[in-house]
C-alpha cells in the first residue's frame, strides 16, 4: 500500500514541480504577494489631505493649525476659502476631513469659554476618516492639556496608550503572518482540487479508479504533495517576513509547523470535496472561490470578529482559516504558551477530519 | 470543365516551438461540383489545411487563392462565399434548432424573403423540419451534423469546408448526410470533406491524401486503388487459430498487408509477388483464395510501403494463461439510466476466457456506458456487472490488480515523461525495486520508447503515445484488458500494430473487452455485441452477424451493411 501512494506522491510532485508553468503557478504568487501585500494592504491612515475652512484669524485657531500639519496622518493641506468649497472638496475626494473654526473661536479661547469646531468626514471612506478624525481628537486634547498646564490648573486624567506585541502598530507584521495563511490556503486547493479536475479531463482519473489503488489511497496521494507545498511556501513567507521586513518571531518554529500541517489537511479535505463535485477544472475554480470569499471574510483578517453579530461569531469557529491566522499571529508576535495553542489547534485538527471524512464519502459516492 | 475554385500553391505551415513543419509544400486545386476528400490521420494537417483556406490562420510560405481571392487579406469578401463547419459544430446546445439557423442567418446578413426561403429550403434538404423546436444539445450525432451543414450552408457559400463531418455520425446517418452532400455538388458547389476514416475517401471525387503534413495523393480515388488491382485476395475457411495464420501470413516476404477479416484473412500482396502457397499458411484443409476488389487503405499502406509486423515480443512477456472456457466478464440485465434517459437497457452478455469481445456501435449509442460500468467506473441503475465473479463496482483493489485499461486518446500524464509515466503506472500496481526497473525497461524494449525516454507525453507522435498507453496498461501481467476505442484516429499502420500485439496477448490466455466505431476493427473480435441506442441488438461472432444479413442481391455483406441491417430491423421491429 505505502509503495503504490508513494507512486501516487512522486507522480503528483513531478506533474507540480516538474512543468515549468505549474512552478511558476506555485511560486509567484509567493513572491508578488510578500513583495506587494505588506504594503497595499496598509490599515494606517498616512498620507491624506486636511482641509481646513478658517474663519477665524485669531492666535489659538493658527497654533492648531500648525499642530495637524505636523501629524503624518495628513501630509496635504488645502486652505478652504468658502462654504461651497468645503462641500465640493468632500464631494471630489479632494480631502478626508475638513475642519470649520467659527469666526470667535480664538476669542472663546482666550476667554476660557468654551470653544467649538466642526469637522466633517468622508462618510464613504469611514474607516480611515474614523481614524483621522481620532488623530484630529488626539491633538486638539493634547492642545487643550497643554493650555490647561500653562494656566496653572491641572490636566484632567488621561490615558495612555501602548500596543503590546506590536508597539509601533506596524501593520506589516499584521500582514506577513497571515499572508502565511492565505497563500496556503490557495495553493493546498489548487493542488488538490484543481488536479483532480484536470485528470478527470485527461481521462487520467479513470485510470486511476481501475487500477488498484483506493479513494482512500488517491485521496492520500493528493494531501500529502499540498501539505508539502504548504510548508514550503510558510517557509518561504516566514523567511521573507523575519529577514526582509523585520516581524519578530516569538514563539516554537515547531508549533508553527505543526499547525501549518493540521491546517494543510483541513483544506485539502475541502480542495477535495470541492473536487469530488466537479468535473471539470472551471467548475473547480469556481469552487474554490466559493469557498476562498467567505473563509477570507470570517478569518478576522479583513474585519474583526469581534465586531461580528454573535451567530457569526460562531460560525466562523467552522472556519479553519480563522484559527491559523490566529495561531501564526501568535506564534510570531507574542510567543503564546501552549496551552493557548491548544485551545486553536484542536478546532483545526477537528476541522481536518471533518472534511477530509466527508471528502472521502463524496469521493465514494460519486465514483464507486 | 468549370474553372478551379481553389489554388493551393505550396502551402507550408509550421507552428512555433515544433521541428516538423504541420503542411509541407502542399500544392493543389480544387474545383466546384465536386466533393474533395481531405484523408489522412490524426495530425495530418488537415485540420490546419481548412483553417488557413477559411482565413482563420496564417500561412508559413505559399499561397492560397480562392476565386482569386486572397483568405486573409480578403476575409470580408470571402465570408460571403465560404461556409466552414468546425469539428464540434460550432452549435448552440441550449439553442433550438431555429434558433441556431436564426442566429447564423443573422450572422451572415440572410434576411428577408431570402431568409425564409432558405430556412425552408436547407430544411428540407437536412430532413430537420420536424425538429425545428428542439434544442441541438438533444439532437442524435447524425441530426446535430446535419444541422451544423445547414448552418454552414446560409447564405449559400460556393466553397463549403467541412471538418470530421463523419465523426460521431452512425453508419446510417452517414449514408443520408453523404446524400445531401450529393445534391449539394450536383449545385456546382466546391466541396471539402476532411476525414480519418479512409473508406471515406472511396466516396470523393477527388482525394488529397494526407499523412504526418506531407501529400501522398491528389487524384480520384480509383486512380488510387487501381494499382492494386489483382493483389488483394482473402484467405477463406480458415481452420485453428485464425491469429496464428494471420502471424503466418504477416511473416511472408510476399506480403504487404494482412487483416482478420472474421474468419477469414484478408491479404495484399506486394507489387509482382505471388499468392503464398497455402501448406505453409497450415490455415487448414478448407482454406481457399478468393479475389477481392482494393481498399483505399490497401493503397495507403502501399504508397506509405511499411509492414506491419507479424509478431509481438510482448507475448513472450507473458505467461500462459489456461483457457478454460471459464467466464472472465459477466453482464446481468445491466441497465443505466440518467434521468429520462435510458442510456443502456437491459443489456446482458457473457466473455470467456482468452477471447475478444467488441462493444461495436456509433458514437453515443451507449458503448462507452456499457463498459464503463464493467469495469467500474459508472453506477448501474439495475443488473449485475461481474467481472471474474466480481463486482469491480465494490470490492477491492484487489480483483482489479488483474486489469489492465486504457482509455480513448490515451489518458497518460501528459506533462510528465515517458520514464515517469512508465514508473507511476507501474508504482501503483505495485511494483517496486528491481522487479520494477526490469519491467519498465522490457516494456521500453517491447515498444522501442528508448529514443523517446525523457520527451513529455504530450509531445510524442500519436502512435508512440498510443505504444506506451499500452505498455502502461501490461506492465502489471493484467489477464483481462478493457480497451475503450484504442485506436481512434491512429494511422492504418499503426492500428495494425496495435492489433497484433492484442492479437499475441490474447493467444497466451488474456481476455480482452474492446469498444470501437471502426467496423474493420470489429472483425478482429471472437464476437461482437452490436449496440444501438442503449441496446445490445445483436451478439455473435463477425461472420454470424455478416450471414444474418446475406441476400441474393448482397452475397457478401461487409460489417457495415450487417450493422445497417441489423439496426434498420431492429428499427422496424420497435414500431
Amino acid at each position: 500500500m505505502f509503495k503504490r501512494i508513494r507512486a501516487l506522491v512522486i507522480k503528483e510532485l513531478q506533474t507540480l514541480f516538474g512543468d515549468p508553468q505549474s512552478r511558476v503557478l506555485l511560486f509567484l504568487p509567493v513572491i508578488l504577494q510578500t513583495a506587494l501585500f505588506p504594503f497595499a494592504v496598509t490599515l494606517d491612515v498616512q498620507n491624506n489631505t486636511l482641509a481646513v475652512l478658517n474663519h477665524d484669524a485669531g492666535p489659538a485657531s493658527i497654533e492648531l493649525i500648525q499642530r495637524f500639519g505636523r501629524a503624518e496622518a495628513f501630509t496635504h493641506y488645502i486652505n478652504l476659502q468658502s462654504d461651497q468649497a468645503m462641500r465640493s472638496t468632500i464631494e471630489n475626494q479632494d480631502a478626508l476631513l475638513v475642519l470649520f473654526i467659527p469666526v470667535d473661536f480664538s476669542r472663546k479661547v482666550a476667554s476660557g469659554r468654551e470653544a467649538d469646531i466642526q469637522a466633517i468626514v468622508d462618510g464613504r471612506r469611514s474607516n480611515s476618516g474614523q481614524i483621522a478624525l481620532g488623530y484630529v481628537e488626539t491633538i486638539i486634547q493634547s492642545y487643550n492639556n497643554e493650555r490647561l498646564v500653562q494656566a496653572g490648573q491641572t490636566a484632567p486624567s488621561q490615558i495612555i496608550l501602548r500596543h503590546w506585541f506590536n508597539p509601533n502598530l506596524n501593520y506589516k507584521f499584521f500582514v506577513l503572518p497571515s499572508l502565511v495563511a492565505m497563500i496556503t490556503t490557495i495553493s493546498v486547493l489548487i493542488v488538490t482540487s484543481l488536479s483532480i479536475a484536470r485528470e478527470r479531463e485527461q481521462g487520467t482519473f479513470d485510470q486511476l479508479l481501475v487500477s488498484p489503488l483506493t479513494p482512500g489511497m488517491i485521496m492520500v496521494g493528493k494531501t500529502v504533495p499540498a501539505v508539502l507545498v504548504a510548508m514550503i511556501q510558510g517557509t518561504l513567507i516566514l523567511l521573507a517576513a523575519v529577514i526582509f521586513y523585520g516581524v519578530p518571531f516569538e514563539g516554537s518554529l515547531v508549533l508553527l509547523y505543526v499547525s501549518i500541517f493540521f491546517y494543510a489537511i483541513a483544506v485539502s479535505g475541502i480542495g477535495l470535496l470541492i473536487s469530488s463535485v466537479c468535473e471539470t477544472q472551471q467548475q473547480a475554480f469556481l469552487g474554490v472561490f466559493t469557498f476562498m470569499m467567505p473563509a477570507v471574510m470570517l478569518s478576522g483578517y479583513a474585519a474583526p470578529i469581534d465586531n461580528m453579530p454573535g451567530w457569526l461569531q460562531v460560525v466562523t469557529e467552522a472556519n479553519p482559516l480563522r484559527h491559523l491566522i490566529v495561531i501564526v499571529k501568535s506564534i510570531f508576535l507574542k510567543g503564546s504558551s501552549t496551552g493557548f495553542m491548544l485551545d486553536h489547534l484542536w478546532p483545526l485538527l477537528l476541522i481536518a477530519l471533518i472534511t477530509n471524512l466527508a471528502a472521502n464519502w463524496m469521493f465514494r459516492r460519486k465514483i464507486a | 470543365m468549370p474553372d478551379v475554385l481553389v489554388h493551393l500553391d505550396r502551402v507550408k505551415k509550421v507552428f512555433p516551438h515544433q521541428e516538423n513543419a504541420a503542411l509541407e509544400e502542399l500544392t493543389a486545386q480544387i474545383m466546384p461540383g465536386k466533393v474533395t476528400g481531405l484523408v489522412g490521420p490524426d495530425g495530418a494537417g488537415k485540420t490546419t489545411l481548412l483553417r488557413m483556406m477559411a482565413g482563420l490562420m496564417h500561412l508559413t510560405a505559399g499561397t492560397i487563392k480562392i476565386t482569386g481571392l486572397d483568405p486573409i487579406k480578403d476575409t470580408s469578401e470571402l465570408r460571403k462565399i465560404i461556409g466552414y463547419m468546425p469539428q464540434k459544430f460550432g452549435l448552440y446546445e441550449d439553442l433550438s434548432v431555429q434558433e441556431n439557423l436564426n442566429l447564423h442567418a443573422d450572422l451572415r446578413d440572410v434576411t428577408g424573403h431570402e431568409r425564409k426561403e432558405e430556412f425552408q429550403h436547407l430544411l428540407k434538404l437536412t430532413d430537420l423540419t420536424g425538429f425545428t423546436d428542439r434544442p441541438a444539445g438533444k439532437l442524435s450525432g447524425g441530426m446535430k451534423q446535419k444541422l451544423g451543414l445547414a448552418c454552414a450552408l446560409l447564405g449559400r457559400p460556393k466553397l463549403l469546408l467541412l471538418d470530421e463531418p463523419g465523426v460521431g455520425v452512425d453508419p446510417i446517418s452517414r449514408r443520408e448526410l453523404w446524400q445531401v452532400v450529393r445534391e449539394l455538388v450536383s449545385q456546382d458547389i466546391a466541396l471539402v470533406w476532411s476525414t480519418a476514416y479512409l473508406e471515406e475517401a472511396e466516396l470523393c471525387d477527388d482525394v488529397l491524401l494526407l499523412s504526418e503534413g506531407r501529400m501522398l495523393f491528389n487524384g480520384p480515388p480509383k486512380a488510387m486503388t487501381s494499382r492494386l488491382e489483382g493483389r488483394c485476395f482473402q484467405l477463406r475457411d480458415v481452420a485453428g487459430s485464425r491469429r496464428e495464420v494471420l502471424t503466418r501470413v504477416l511473416d511472408r516476404d510476399e506480403v504487404l498487408d494482412a487483416v482478420i477479416q472474421g474468419n477469414s484473412v484478408r491479404v495484399v500482396l506486394r507489387r509482382n509477388a505471388d499468392k503464398p502457397k497455402l501448406e505453409d499458411l497450415q490455415a487448414g484443409p478448407k482454406a481457399h483464395w478468393v479475389p477481392i476488389p482494393p481498399r483505399f487503405e490497401d493503397a495507403f499502406l502501399d504508397v506509405l510501403g511499411v509492414k506491419p509486423p507479424g509478431k509481438s515480443p510482448l507475448a513472450d512477456h507473458l505467461e500462459n494463461l489456461k483457457k478454460d472456457g471459464s467466464t472472465v466478464i459477466e453482464a446481468t440485465h445491466l441497465t443505466k439510466r440518467f434521468g429520462d434517459f435510458t442510456a443502456t437497457d437491459d443489456v446482458s452478455f457473457k466473455v470467456v476466457r482468452g477471447e475478444i469481445f467488441g462493444l461495436l456501435g456509433p458514437n453515443g449509442a451507449g458503448k462507452s456506458t456499457i463498459f464503463k460500468m464493467m469495469c467500474g467506473l459508472l453506477q448501474l441503475t439495475s443488473g449485475k456487472a461481474l467481472v471474474t465473479n466480481i463486482d469491480l463496482k465494490t470490492s477491492a483493489s484487489k480483483a482489479r490488480q488483474h486489469l489492465g485499461y486504457m482509455a480513448q486518446k490515451f489518458s497518460l500524464y501528459g506533462n510528465l515523461s515517458v520514464q515517469q509515466n512508465l514508473m507511476f503506472f507501474s508504482g501503483a500496481y505495485g511494483l517496486d525495486g528491481e522487479e520494477q526497473r526490469q519491467e519498465v525497461a522490457s516494456m521500453v524494449q517491447i515498444f522501442h520508447l528508448e529514443p523517446y525516454l525523457k520527451a513529455s507525453a504530450d509531445s510524442l507522435p500519436l502512435g508512440f503515445k498510443q505504444r506506451l498507453a499500452l505498455a502502461c496498461a501490461m506492465m502489471h501481467r493484467p489477464d483481462i484488458l478493457f480497451l475503450d476505442e484504442p485506436t481512434s484516429g491512429v494511422d492504418p499502420v499503426t492500428r495494425r500494430e496495435f492489433w497484433t500485439h492484442i492479437n499475441s496477448v490474447v493467444e497466451k490466455g488474456v481476455t480482452v473487452m474492446v469498444t470501437t466505431h471502426f467496423m474493420d476493427e470489429a472483425e478482429y473480435c471472437d464476437r461482437i455485441g452490436l449496440v444501438f441506442r442503449g441496446k445490445m441488438i445483436a451478439a455473435n461472432t463477425p461472420d454470424e452477424l455478416k450471414k444474418m444479413v446475406r441476400t441474393e442481391k448482397n452475397p457478401e455483406p461487409s460489417m457495415e451493411d450487417a450493422f445497417i441491417e441489423l439496426v434498420t430491423k431492429d428499427r422496424h421491429e420497435q414500431n
